[in-house]
C-alpha cells in the first residue's frame, strides 16, 4: 500500500504525469469506483467523514460534514458548484504549488470524484495569478481528462456530467477567503461575504457551493480507492491521512514534504529542514503559515494535528512553518508579515481595514526607534480589537496572530526597541 | 413575540428582526453606520457590537453584531458591559484615523451622524499620532459635492445608489484603507437619485452642492412640513429658508409615500422660489405699451371695483400646480360653471379618466410603499422616472420583491441584504413594459415592448383578454404579440401583488383603459389588484375633483358667456394651449388678473398681476396621483406683497360675490366651506390638524432650539427685536417659541432629537425603525374602490396603427429635468438639461433621408417644428418623440398624426432653439420667456 497519496507521482525534475502515465500509476481509479459503485453519492460524502479528512486550507473542518450541508433530492436548487480553492497567497506557505505543479490530474481526479459526491455539475478551479506553471500544466490536464471523458458530458457513460474551468484570480489574499472567492469568480469586489447562509445552501451565483483547498482535494480519491483504515493508519493522529508540511526561514533545507499526520514539530525540522543553519538559533516559529501565533522552543515536541497546536494556543493553519532565528528582529518580521495583510484587506470592515494600518504604524515607529512605552500596550489592543468575532472574517484576527504572541514571547525585544531608541538588530 | 433581555430589563418585540432594528426601536442609543432602514444590514462598519449572553448563568458573553443577529426568544443581551462600550469607542477612533476633523467649515457639521455617534460612544481622545491618508475629489455634477477624505468607508453610498437605485456609475474602488467611493472619472453622477447620497452618507462626503450656494447649518434654517410639487407624486418635503430664500429640500420620511428618498428634481429644483423670475410686487399694465409697473393697494381695489360686474362675468381659470384651496376660492368667486380646470383639454380629460378608473375600478391606486412591494409589473406608455420619479425608485424595489420572496422561502430575511443579494443574483420580478421608445426602467424589464400607442392599447387589451377571456378580444394580433400577451397576463395572475402602471403623459385615453382593463379582468380572478396612474402635476387629480369645466372650447364659451374679466389662477395658459388661442382668448376679454408667483407668457400679458405664495410661501392641500390629500405648510413669512392666492381672491372678492363680515379668515375657514360645498374632498379636513391645534397650549416653532441670531439678523434695519410674524394659517410659529416634542406627523418640522442632530433622528419619529410616524403616516386617501360590484369592461380596441406613407405618430417625450415648469429655474437643474431634439427609429429616419444631429422638419397640422434629429432603435416604427414641456418652447397638442421631413440647416425656426448650440447651450436663457412666439 502507499504510504505517500499525494506525492507519489511527484519528481520536480521532470514535466508530471501525462494522463497516460497518471493511469498507468493508477489514476483515475477513484472516478471509475465512485461512479460506477457508489451509486448513492451519499455513501460517499459519509466515507469521507468517517475518514477524518479535515479541510487543508487553514481551518481544519471535516470535509465529508461540510458536503453533507449540500441540500441534495429532486427539489434542492440547480445547479450545484464546486470550487478547488488555488489561491494560495499566504506568506510562507507553498504547499499547494507542489501538487498544482506536481501532479495536476491528481487534483481533477479529486475535484470529479467530490462534484459527483455533492452531484455539482459545473466546477471551477481559482488559481493564484502567480501560479503560471500550473496554469499551463493544468490547463493541458484538464484538455486531457476532457479529451479521455473524464470531464464533460455523461462521464464514462454514466450520465454524470460535469465542466471543469480553470479561472485565473487577478491576484488578491483575501481571494483565499472562500466568499471573497465566491465574489470575485462571480465578477465583483472580492469581499467575503456574512455566513449564514453558508456557501454551502448560498454560494456560487447563490447556488449550492463547496470550496476546498487543493491539497484537501488530492486526498478524496484515495480514499475512494483504499478506503477509511488505509487512511486513518497513515495519520499517527486522531485527523486521517498525510499533510504537506513545509518549512521556510534560515534552516538549512527549506522545503516541502507529504508525512504523516501529526509528526513532530521537531521531526519536521530537524530530520527534513535538516535544522536551523549553522551559527543561527531558532527563536520562535509560525507554525501554520503567517497568520498563526508564534510557538517556541518549547513546542517542539508537539505533535504537527489541528488539536495539539490548538491547545498550544496557536493553530496549524496550513502546515507551512515559517522560522524564526535570533538574528533576525522579531519586530520587523511581524512588521513585514502585518504591512502584507494591511495591504491585503479588502476594506470592508472596519477593525481590519483601519485597524491594520494603524498596527503597521506602531510597529514601523517602534522598529525605527521612533515608539512611545504605551504603544506596546495599544498594539495589543489593536490585537484584541481586531480578534475573532469583531470583524467580518478572518483576515485580521489572523493578521493579529503573530502580533499578539510576538508581544507575549518577545516582549523584551520590543522593549529594547523603546529603550534604545533604535533596532537592537540593526547595526 | 420573543421576549429579550436588554441590561436587566425584559422587553417583547417584533418577531423576525434583527438586533439593532429592535434596539433603536426601543429608543435605545446604539451606534450604526452602515446599516440603514432602507437599506438593510451587511455588518461591515461593526459599529453596533454588543455582548450577547448564552444564557442567565454566562457572565463572559461575546460580542455580536446587532444589525446581523436576529433576535430570538429568550435572548440575552447587554449595550452597557465594559467590553462592548470599549469596543464600539475603539471602531470609532479607528474608522476616524483618517478623517479630517473638519467639522467646522464642513456642510454636514451640525447634523452629522458621525458627530452624533462619536459623542454617543464616548470617543473624545484621539490616539493615533501618525499621517492620514488624502484622496482627490471628483466633479459629480451640479447637484453633490464630493470630499473624500472625510469617508468612513460605510459603503452606505454605493448600496443606495448601486444596489438600491440601479445607478450604474458609482463604485467602490481599491481596497484596504484605501477604498473609494466615486466614478471612474470627473462627471456628473447620472442616476436621478443622486441626491440621496447627501442624506445617507454619514458625514460630508457627499454635501448638497446647491445649499452651498447659499449655506446655512441646519440650527440656523426656518423649516416647516411640505409637499413636492414638481410631479404628481406629493412627495414629503422639509424646505428649510434664511433671510427670505429657501436654502434647501431635503427628504420629510413618510411611510407610505416617499419613505426615506426624493427624486434630485425635487430635491434641487427649489430655485424658482429665490430665482429673478419671482413676482414679487402687484403689477398693472399701463400706457399704450402695456408695460406692467407696480400698483399700489389702492389701484387694485379700484381696479376690482371696475370690475365689478353682476354675475357670470367672471371667468375663473384654476390650475392643477395650485392648492385646492387656492382654486376653491377661484370657484366661489368665479362661481362652479365659470370656473375651469386649467388643464390642457386633452390632458384634462386623461387625468378625468384616470380619476374615474381610480373611483370605480376594481383595483386599489397604490401608494409608492405599496409599489415597491408589487411582485409583477407592467407599465403601459409611461416613461416612469421620467413622469414620476419617485414611482420609478419604487418600481425598482418592486423587481427586486422575487429576491425577497425567495429569501424568505431560504430563512434569509429581508434586512439580511447582502445575503438576500447573493442568493437571488440577478433575478428580477416579472416586469413588462410596453412604450413607444426607450425608457429609465428597460433595464429591469423582463421584456420590452416598443410600438406606437394604438399597439400599447392592443397589447394592454390583449392582456385583459388572456387573463378573462370574457373581455374583448384583439383581432389581428401578431403570434408573438399573442405569446407575450400571454406570458403578461401569467405574470400578473401568479403574483401576489400585481401592479399595473400607467398614466396620461402619452396623451392617449386608449393606453389608460387598457391598463384599468387589465385591472378590471384581474379583479375577476382575485381579490388584491394594484393599479398606479400617473399625472402630470401636484394637484391633476385634485383639481380634477374640484372642478368640472375645462379648458375645452374655451373660444366659444367665452363668446357665448360675454365674460369681462379673466382671472387665471397660477397658470401658463401658453402652456396648455396653442399660442394662437390664447393670444386671442387674452385680448377677448376687458380685464385679465393673473395670479401667480413667477412671471409667465400669461403673466405679462395681464392688465393685472397679483403675487402669488409658492409653496414656501403658502399652505394647501394637494391631492397625489394615488389619491392622498396632503397639506403642505408655509415655509416662512415672505416680505412685502406676496400672499397666498386665496387671500388675493378673498381680497378682489366684489361684495356681491359674498359677505365680507364673513370672509374667511385663516386657512381652517377655507377648508371648512371647501369641505362643506364638496363632498368627494371633505376629508382633507383630516389631512392635518386645524390652525388652532396646540399641544400643551404651545404652536410647533419653524424655528429649532439653537437658531442663531435672531436679535442681529435685523441689526442693520432695526436694533429692536421684531416681533415675528403671526401665522393664523397654522399651527405653526414663525420662531424658536413653540413645542419642541414629537408633534403629530403632518406637523414634523425637522428630524431632530437629543443626542441625535442628523436626519437619522427620524428613528425616534417612528412606531417602529423604518416603519409608520408615530401616530400614523401622513395625508388622507380620498378615493377607495369600493369594490362592490365590478365595473363592465371598455369595448373600443383600437385598430392597428393606420399611418400611411409619411404619416408618423408624434409622440411627446417628457424629461425629468426639462419638462417641469419650476424646477427648470434653478441653475443646478438646468446644468442637466438634456438638448432638444427629436428621438426617431433609425429605419424612419433613414426614409426621411435623416441622420444623427440632421435637422428633421415635423409638421402636424398648423404646427411645423424643426429640431435635430437623434436615433434610437428602441423608439418604436412609426413614431417620433418630440420633447415636451420644454420652457420657451412652442406648446404642441400631443400625441398628434404629423409628417416627418428634412430641414434646411439654414432655416431658422423662431419657435425653436438655434441648431447650432442644442447640443448643450440652448438652455443657458430657458429661464427667459423672450423666445417664446
Amino acid at each position: 500500500m502507499i504510504d505517500r497519496p499525494l506525492t507519489k507521482n511527484i519528481d520536480l525534475s521532470r514535466e508530471p504525469f501525462s494522463i497516460k502515465e497518471y493511469e498507468a500509476a493508477g489514476g483515475y481509479q477513484g472516478v471509475h469506483k465512485a461512479l460506477k459503485e457508489f451509486t448513492d453519492p451519499k455513501s460517499i460524502v459519509d466515507l469521507v467523514k468517517n475518514a477524518g479528512l479535515k479541510g487543508r486550507g487553514g481551518a481544519g473542518f471535516s470535509t465529508g460534514l461540510k458536503w453533507s450541508f449540500v441540500p441534495m433530492g429532486p427539489d434542492a436548487p440547480r445547479p450545484r458548484y464546486l470550487v478547488c480553492n488555488g489561491d494560495e497567497m499566504e506568506p510562507g506557505t507553498f504547499k499547494d504549488r507542489l501538487l498544482l505543479e506536481g501532479d495536476p490530474h491528481s487534483l481533477i481526479e479529486g475535484m470529479i470524484c467530490t462534484a459527483y459526491a455533492i452531484q455539482a455539475e459545473v466546477a471551477y478551479i481559482f488559481l493564484r495569478w502567480g501560479y503560471t506553471l500550473a496554469e499551463q500544466r493544468l490547463s493541458k490536464a484538464i484538455a486531457e481528462a476532457y479529451q479521455a471523458g473524464y470531464l464533460g458530458k455523461s462521464i464514462l457513460g454514466t450520465g454524470f456530467n460535469l465542466d471543469l474551468h480553470l479561472h485565473i484570480s487577478a491576484g488578491r489574499y483575501i481571494c483565499g477567503e472562500e466568499t471573497a472567492l465566491l465574489n470575485s469568480l462571480e465578477g465583483k469586489r472580492a469581499n467575503p461575504r456574512t455566513k449564514p447562509p453558508f456557501p454551502q445552501v448560498s454560494g456560487l451565483f447563490g447556488k449550492p457551493t463547496i470550496v476546498q483547498n487543493v491539497e484537501t482535494l488530492c486526498n478524496v480519491h484515495h480514499i475512494l480507492v483504499h478506503g477509511v483504515d488505509w487512511y486513518k493508519g497513515l495519520s499517527r493522529c486522531e485527523d486521517g491521512g498525510t499533510k504537506l508540511y513545509g518549512v521556510s526561514g534560515k534552516v538549512k533545507k527549506p522545503g516541502v514534504w507529504e508525512l504523516p499526520m501529526g509528526v513532530t514539530v521537531r521531526e519536521i525540522l530537524e530530520d527534513h529542514a535538516g535544522g536551523m543553519r549553522d551559527g543561527l538559533k531558532l527563536k520562535g516559529f509560525l507554525p501554520g503559515g503567517a497568520s498563526t501565533d508564534f510557538l517556541v522552543e518549547e513546542h517542539l515536541d508537539l505533535k504537527m494535528d489541528y488539536a495539539t497546536i490548538g491547545k498550544a494556543g496557536s493553530r496549524m493553519g496550513t502546515g507551512t512553518m515559517i522560522i524564526l532565528d535570533d538574528q533576525t528582529c522579531p519586530v520587523g518580521m511581524v512588521l513585514n508579515l502585518t504591512r502584507f495583510f494591511a495591504q491585503e484587506s479588502c476594506g470592508w470592515c472596519t477593525p481590519c481595514r483601519d485597524g491594520l494600518p494603524w498596527s503597521v504604524k506602531l510597529l514601523e515607529a517602534i522598529e525605527k526607534g521612533e515608539g512611545k512605552p504605551e504603544d506596546l500596550d495599544r498594539l495589543a489592543a489593536q490585537c484584541r480589537f481586531m480578534g475573532p468575532g469583531n470583524t467580518f472574517c478572518a483576515l485580521a484576527p489572523g493578521a493579529a496572530e503573530p502580533i499578539q504572541s510576538s508581544l507575549k514571547y518577545f516582549k523584551e525585544d520590543f522593549e529594547r526597541h523603546l529603550a534604545e531608541k533604535r533596532c537592537p538588530w540593526r547595526s | 413575540m420573543p421576549s429579550l433581555w436588554i441590561d436587566g430589563k425584559t422587553y417583547e418585540v417584533e418577531a423576525g428582526k434583527n438586533l439593532l432594528q429592535v434596539c433603536l426601536s426601543l429608543g435605545l442609543d446604539l451606534p450604526y453606520f452602515c446599516w440603514h432602514p432602507a437599506l438593510g444590514s451587511v455588518g461591515a462598519c461593526r459599529q453596533c457590537a454588543v455582548k450577547q449572553y448564552r444564557d442567565e448563568n454566562d457572565s463572559v458573553g461575546r460580542l455580536v453584531m446587532a444589525c446581523m443577529t436576529p433576535v430570538t426568544d429568550g435572548m440575552r443581551i447587554t449595550l452597557q458591559d465594559e467590553g462592548s462600550v470599549e469596543f464600539r469607542a475603539m471602531l470609532i477612533e479607528a474608522l476616524m484615523t483618517n478623517h479630517p476633523h473638519d467639522c467646522p467649515v464642513c456642510d454636514e457639521g451640525g447634523e452629522c451622524h458621525l458627530q452624533d455617534m462619536t459623542v454617543m460612544t464616548g470617543h473624545n481622545y484621539r490616539d493615533f499620532r501618525f499621517k492620514k491618508r488624502t484622496f482627490n475629489n471628483q466633479y459629480l455634477g451640479p447637484f453633490i459635492n464630493h470630499e473624500m477624505n472625510r469617508c468612513i468607508t460605510c459603503y452606505r453610498c454605493v448600496r443606495f445608489y448601486r444596489d438600491y437605485a440601479d445607478g450604474p456609475d458609482l463604485n467602490a474602488f481599491a481596497s484596504k484603507n484605501h477604498v473609494y467611493f466615486g466614478r471612474d472619472c470627473d462627471g456628473a453622477l447620472e442616476s436621478e437619485f443622486s441626491g440621496n447620497l447627501v442624506e445617507v452618507c454619514p458625514t460630508g462626503v457627499f454635501t448638497d452642492k446647491t445649499l452651498k450656494e447659499h449655506y446655512t447649518r441646519k440650527w440656523d434654517l426656518t423649516t416647516a412640513p411640505s409637499v413636492c410639487h414638481h410631479c404628481g407624486l406629493g412627495c414629503n418635503t422639509l424646505a428649510g429658508e434664511r433671510y427670505g430664500s429657501i436654502r434647501r429640500i431635503i427628504n420629510r420620511y413618510n411611510g407610505a409615500v416617499n419613505g426615506y428618498f426624493l427624486c434630485d428634481r425635487g430635491r434641487f429644483g427649489y430655485d424658482f422660489v429665490n430665482a429673478g423670475t419671482r413676482i414679487r410686487e402687484p403689477l398693472a399694465s399701463s400706457g399704450e405699451t402695456k408695460t406692467q409697473v407696480p400698483v399700489s393697494v389702492e389701484k387694485i381695489q379700484q381696479l376690482v371695483s371696475e370690475m365689478n360686474a353682476g354675475k357670470d362675468k367672471i371667468l375663473g381659470i384654476g390650475s392643477p400646480r395650485a392648492s385646492l384651496e387656492a382654486n376653491y376660492a377661484l370657484m366661489k368667486l368665479a362661481g362652479p360653471e365659470h370656473f375651469l380646470d386649467g388643464m390642457a383639454p386633452k390632458e384634462s380629460s386623461l387625468v378625468r379618466l384616470a380619476l374615474s378608473i381610480l373611483r370605480n375600478g376594481p383595483a386599489r391606486s397604490v401608494s409608492l410603499q405599496e409599489a415597491g412591494q408589487a411582485d409583477a409589473v407592467f407599465i403601459l406608455g409611461e416613461d416612469v422616472t421620467h413622469t414620476a420619479p419617485m414611482l420609478a425608485l419604487s418600481l425598482r424595489q418592486a423587481a427586486r420583491q422575487v429576491c425577497v420572496q425567495k429569501a424568505a422561502k431560504a430563512n434569509i430575511p429581508e434586512w439580511h441584504d447582502a445575503a438576500v443579494r447573493e442568493l437571488a443574483q440577478e433575478e428580477r420580478s416579472p416586469f413588462y413594459i410596453a412604450a413607444t421608445g426607450a425608457t429609465r426602467l428597460d433595464d429591469v424589464a423582463t421584456k420590452k415592448m416598443c410600438v406606437p400607442l394604438d399597439g400599447i392599447a392592443r397589447l394592454g387589451l390583449a392582456v385583459a383578454h388572456a387573463i378573462d377571456p370574457s373581455a374583448p378580444a384583439v383581432d389581428g394580433l401578431a403570434d408573438s404579440d399573442k405569446q407575450l400577451a400571454g406570458e403578461i397576463a401569467a405574470a400578473l395572475m401568479n403574483a401576489r401583488h400585481p401592479l399595473v402602471v400607467s398614466g396620461t403623459s402619452s396623451g392617449c385615453s386608449s393606453v389608460l383603459k387598457a391598463a384599468a382593463q387589465i385591472t378590471i379582468a384581474l379583479a375577476r380572478t382575485r381579490e388584491k389588484v394594484g393599479i398606479s396612474l400617473i399625472v402630470p402635476e401636484c394637484n391633476s387629480l385634485g383639481i380634477a375633483m374640484l372642478a368640472n369645466g375645462t379648458l375645452e372650447n374655451l373660444d366659444e364659451r367665452i363668446k357665448s358667456r360675454r365674460y369681462e374679466t379673466l382671472v387665471v389662477l397660477e397658470n401658463d395658459l401658453y402652456r396648455r394651449l396653442p399660442s394662437a388661442q390664447v393670444d386671442a382668448l387674452l385680448e377677448s376679454v376687458k380685464r385679465v388678473i393673473v395670479i401667480d408667483h413667477t412671471t409667465s407668457p400669461t403673466s405679462q400679458k395681464a392688465h393685472l398681476v397679483l403675487p402669488a405664495g409658492t409653496f414656501a410661501e403658502a399652505d394647501g392641500t394637494l391631492v397625489n396621483n394615488e389619491g392622498r390629500a396632503q397639506r403642505f405648510f408655509q415655509i416662512f413669512a415672505p416680505e412685502g406683497e406676496i400672499q397666498e392666492s386665496w387671500r388675493w381672491i378673498r381680497d378682489i372678492c366684489p361684495e356681491s360675490r359674498g359677505n365680507r363680515k364673513t370672509a374667511w379668515q385663516d386657512l381652517s375657514d377655507v377648508i371648512e366651506a371647501l369641505c362643506q360645498d364638496v363632498p368627494a374632498l371633505a376629508k382633507i379636513q383630516e389631512a392635518a390638524p386645524t390652525s388652532d391645534f396646540r399641544i400643551k397650549g404651545l404652536r410647533v416653532a419653524r424655528q429649532p432650539h439653537r437658531y442663531s441670531g435672531r436679535t442681529a439678523m435685523v441689526a442693520h434695519k432695526t436694533i429692536h427685536e421684531p416681533k415675528p410674524p403671526e401665522d393664523p394659517d397654522s399651527p405653526f410659529s414663525f420662531s424658536m417659541e413653540g413645542y419642541r416634542g414629537i408633534p403629530p406627523a403632518p406637523l414634523i418640522p425637522r428630524f431632530w432629537s437629543p443626542g441625535w442632530n442628523s436626519v437619522q433622528s427620524l428613528n425616534k419619529f417612528q412606531q417602529e425603525v423604518g416603519g409608520e410616524l408615530t401616530g400614523g403616516d401622513p395625508g388622507v386617501r380620498l378615493i377607495d374602490p369600493d369594490g362592490s360590484d365590478s365595473p363592465g369592461y371598455f369595448e373600443d380596441v383600437p385598430a392597428v396603427s393606420t399611418c400611411s406613407g409619411d404619416q408618423v405618430q408624434l409622440i411627446p417625450l417628457w424629461r425629468i429635468f426639462g419638462s417641469e415648469e419650476f424646477s427648470v429655474l434653478s441653475e443646478a437643474v438646468q446644468q442637466k438639461i438634456p438638448g432638444m431634439s427629436v428621438i426617431m427609429n433609425p429605419k424612419d429616419a433613414e426614409k426621411a433621408n435623416l441622420k444623427t444631429g440632421s435637422m428633421a422638419v415635423i409638421e402636424s397640422g398648423d404646427m411645423k417644428l424643426q429640431l435635430p434629429v437623434s436615433l434610437c432603435e428602441s423608439q418604436a416604427a412609426g413614431t417620433v418623440a418630440i420633447p415636451a414641456g420644454y420652457r420657451g418652447a412652442a406648446w404642441i397638442d400631443l400625441p398628434a398624426l404629423g409628417e416627418s421631413g428634412r430641414g434646411m440647416k439654414n432655416e431658422r425656426n423662431p419657435l425653436v432653439p438655434d441648431p447650432d448650440c442644442s447640443g448643450s447651450g440652448w438652455h443657458s436663457d430657458c429661464g427667459s420667456q423672450s423666445d417664446l412666439a
